[in-house]
């Protein structure tokens, strides 16, 4: 049977990428283009700290089975370094311009969708019961993103070349979303967790789908960047860390 | 409703003075307002799954809305407030995640208040929201019937925005009386 110490790395996973790209959207308040957009990015960014949160609780009830004592969910947000931060590339690339947030928020949801989709099966009652719940959003934030791709794509002559080159520039991230390592393996193997591979060729079919509706082409790019689920990260996330972690790192125990 | 509603705790064989006790629950929590949306109680809303009382402990269950949605710790603070005020005594308030949250669950009388309010009521569910995704419904450009303005009644509406002032609705504005008003979305 995988290890306590496997499972917590596995929903830790799941937690760092939510955070991740919740504080990334977050980035965007007062700065949208639109009100309508300042409000819709801050509300899928809410929906994802919301699971974040519910993976951190998960993540620290797991750890307490064979530390004795779990870590709280703002000990894990908070106070780990950007090497112990497990999620993938993908969701720490800075926002750039809309069409770079959209793309990488595309990319993210589809692939997101799935693996809810497939979690939602897990042997561990709480990880399916929290996918379940979290699919149900995540439904929202594909349909919205993919709408934007599609609008930038087969927009004005400069939307679409933006969108093409935000595509093309995250496209090397993408691939390890479908990477299975020991831990997905084990947990896998198990059924609790999600078989990453086993997503790549609905994700892609989806994606093509989209890109083709919205003029683009897919990126003919075979290299793949990795790393980020093994705490190897690109330089933005230790950038982003400083300022989401700044506050209760200097002032340890502050409260609202 | 409100013994529908009760009909979902676990009650074993209860004696006719359990029964009144949480029906005295349950008008307590009926009587508070959801944050945001003030015409609507929390039971209204559907969140309330559960009261029961283990030993001398009342306990009620709840499923959050959204996971992120940032009314959902006042509630959870309103209703000890509004339990302690009652005069329950102790009491524990459990949080349920499955089976997730869905307008389904806002009852019809609710959604008639709501449309009162003028917000678009999320009727019953007509797309399932945990399926699998499919490429084709991505790009739709016909995303459903279309939602009555609670004004004026008019169908000739449209989607401003997906997101609106808290994550259970959307922006929306009738064409016909030229009136923004919220969707409360289907969920």
């Amino acid at each position: 049977m995988a290890s306590d110490r496997i499972l917590f790395d596995y929903l830790l996973r799941l937690a760092d990428s939510d955070l991740v790209l919740a504080q990334r959207l977050g980035e965007w308040v007062g700065h949208g283009p639109a009100l309508e957009e300042d409000i819709a990015l801050t509300n899928i960014g809410l929906d994802l700290l919301g699971q974040a949160r519910l993976w951190f609780a998960h993540a620290g009830e797991v750890e307490a089975r064979f530390t004795g004592t779990g870590r709280s969910e703002d000990a894990l947000a908070f106070s780990r370094d950007s090497g112990e931060f497990r999620n993938l590339l993908l969701v720490e690339q800075p926002n750039g311009s809309y069409a770079d947030t959209m793309a990488r928020q595309f990319c993210f949801d589809v692939w997101h969708g799935l693996l809810l989709a497939g979690l939602a099966g897990s042997r561990d009652a709480r990880i399916a019961e929290i996918a379940a719940k979290a699919q149900k959003e995540v439904a929202y934030h594909v349909e919205r993103s993919a709408d934007w791709v599609i609008r930038l794509g087969d927009g004005t002559v400069e939307s679409h070349a933006r969108m093409q080159a935000a595509i093309d520039d995250l496209w090397m991230y993408t691939g390890e979303m479908f990477e299975m390592d020991d831990t997905d393996r084990a947990l896998a193997d198990e059924q609790i967790g999600c078989d990453l591979s086993a997503l790549a060729q609905p994700w892609r079919d989806a994606v093509d789908a989209v890109l083709t509706e919205a003029t683009l082409s897919v990126p003919k790019t075979a290299f793949m960047q990795r790393g980020g689920r093994r705490g190897a990260h690109t330089e933005h996330l230790g950038h982003m860390l400083a300022t989401m972690q700044w506050l209760p790192r200097s002032h340890p125990g502050a409260v609202w | 409703m409100v013994a529908a509603l009760a009909s979902g705790s676990r009650l074993v064989s209860p004696s006719a003075g359990t029964m009144q006790r949480d029906a005295a629950v349950w008008r307590t929590l009926a009587r508070v307002p959801d944050p945001e949306i003030p015409v609507l109680s929390i039971v209204d809303l559907g969140i309330v799954r559960g009261v029961e009382w283990q030993g001398d402990e009342l306990v009620v269950t709840v499923t959050p809305t959204y996971s992120g949605c940032p009314a959902t710790e006042l509630i959870m603070s309103d209703i000890g407030r509004a339990l302690a005020s009652a005069g329950f005594g102790r009491h524990r308030l459990e949080i349920r995640l499955s089976p997730a949250w869905t307008t389904d669950w806002i009852a019809a009388d609710a959604q008639a208040r709501l449309a009162d309010y003028g917000i678009a009521p999320p009727g019953a569910k007509t797309a399932a929201t945990t399926r699998p995704i499919d490429a084709t419904a991505l790009f739709r450009r016909d995303k459903g019937p279309s939602v009555p303005c609670p004004r004026c009644g008019s169908s000739h509406t449209r989607e401003l925005s997906r997101f609106g002032s808290t994550p259970c609705k959307a922006q929306y504005r009738c064409d016909t009386c030229l009136e923004p008003f919220d969707y409360f979305k289907p969920h």
